[in-house]
């Protein structure tokens, strides 16, 4: 397993909920609330805690979007700093137990 | 050793079909609670009870509002209150000054988790009943309200001024939405805006949502359900953080924007907006019955 592996899973914070192919998510903290695009659910969805995130990107985007696979490892980064800043995401290099109910 | 006991006196206050016992000692604050909630006071059994202790120190209100659970109470504090409720004793104690502000934020706040757990919600919109055609308004409304969501400046008071006469206003600022048997329910409010003026003690079914625009026209347009439900997260009061409720409260609003007809109106401020609006239902179960025939 490549050193720098990011593994991520959903909090236990939050609520969301698949509409139309986007992703409503909105942390119970403090009420803040999200849309997500495809791409985007698509990552959240797969947020199990055991799936690098390199392996999400792979699979999961690059195999369904038609996306480069370097661009697409770099917006993901991107999009799970952000989200786990909000407290929607929780972000390790060491597999984490997903604690979405 | 002598105890000094105050008599307790009761306003019960019906907002949004659900009467609140709110009681206190203070004899200017009993006014202040009745003339306040005029026209919402009410004689029904209450279902929950609010006992008022005022303290005489001026506080800042401009804190950020805080709700959580602990045990089986809500706790509500900001810095000129601090209320605490159990929705299942339904019994509850605020301690604040006796200030109108701080007494309408605690009860817009209390409403909001009580609606909240029902299946309903608070949301920063204007609302106002129109008269099915034909119709004339009794003890009933024989009518279908209309929401008008919208940020400060959208333009919530502006419509309600707007209104023609036989136009019945729920409220300029905080409509009251809960589900009913065939949908959803829009209650009128004492929660006023710029407007200063309390809405009618009615509701109606809801017949539609309008995100406010001003514009140089009058025109409705739709809005896919996502930016739909958005829009409507947006503008719903809800402070609490609670997981179990805020899941209750996406799933409300998501099943609302599959139920109501979600729009945009951007209107040009003057009265023939209504006449956009009055007909919005006509048109809208006319095209609903063209698109049924044609499928």
């Amino acid at each position: 397993m490549p050193e720098n592996c990011i593994y991520i899973a959903r909090s236990s914070a939050i609520a969301a909920r698949a509409l139309a192919g986007e992703m409503m998510v909105m942390n119970s903290a403090d009420s803040t609330f999200f849309t997500l695009n495809e791409v985007a659910t698509a990552i959240f969805q797969a947020a199990d805690g055991r799936t690098p995130l390199q392996e999400i990107v792979r699979d999961r985007i690059c195999g369904q979007f038609d996306v480069d696979l370097a661009q697409a490892q770099a917006d993901a980064e991107q999009f799970v700093t952000e989200l786990s800043g909000h407290g929607i995401l929780l972000v390790s290099n060491q597999p984490l137990a997903s604690e979405a109910r | 050793m002598t105890t000094m006991a105050t008599a307790q006196k009761v306003a019960c206050v019906e907002i949004g079909g659900i009467p609140i016992a709110l009681s206190t000692c203070d004899d200017a604050f009993l006014d202040l609670l009745r003339r306040r909630y005029d026209g919402f006071l009410s004689a029904s059994p209450p279902e929950f009870e609010l006992e008022f202790d005022l303290n005489r120190t001026g506080l800042a209100s401009d804190d950020d509002v805080r709700v959580r659970r602990e045990g089986d109470e809500w706790l509500v504090q900001r810095g000129d209150f601090h209320a605490r409720l159990n929705p299942r004793t339904g019994r509850g104690s605020v301690r604040q000054n006796a200030n109108p502000y701080a007494l309408d934020s605690v009860m817009r706040i209390l409403h909001s988790l009580i609606v909240a757990e029902r299946g309903g919600f608070l949301l920063h919109a204007a609302s106002a009943i129109c008269r099915t055609p034909g119709a004339s308004f009794g003890a009933s409304f024989n009518g279908r309200a209309y929401l008008f969501p919208g940020v400060s400046g959208a333009g919530k008071t502006t419509m309600t001024r707007l209104a023609p006469a036989d136009v019945t206003l729920l409220t300029d600022e905080i409509s009251y939405v809960r589900p009913s048997a065939d949908g959803y329910a829009a209650f009128g409010t004492p929660f006023a805006g710029e407007l200063a003026k309390a809405g009618e003690n009615c509701t109606a079914p809801v017949a539609a949502l309008f995100f406010l625009e001003k514009g140089p026209e009058n025109r409705v347009d739709e809005l896919p359900p996502a930016e739909a439900i958005r829009r409507l997260m947006r503008n719903i009061l809800f402070f609490a953080e609670d997981q179990d409720l805020v899941e209750k409260l996406l799933a409300t609003a998501c099943d609302f924007v599959a139920r109501v007809p979600i729009r945009r109106l951007t209107f040009y401020p003057d009265a023939r907006v209504w006449d956009l609006v009055r007909n919005f239902e006509r048109d809208f179960e006319r095209d609903s019955q063209e698109v049924a025939e044609h499928a």
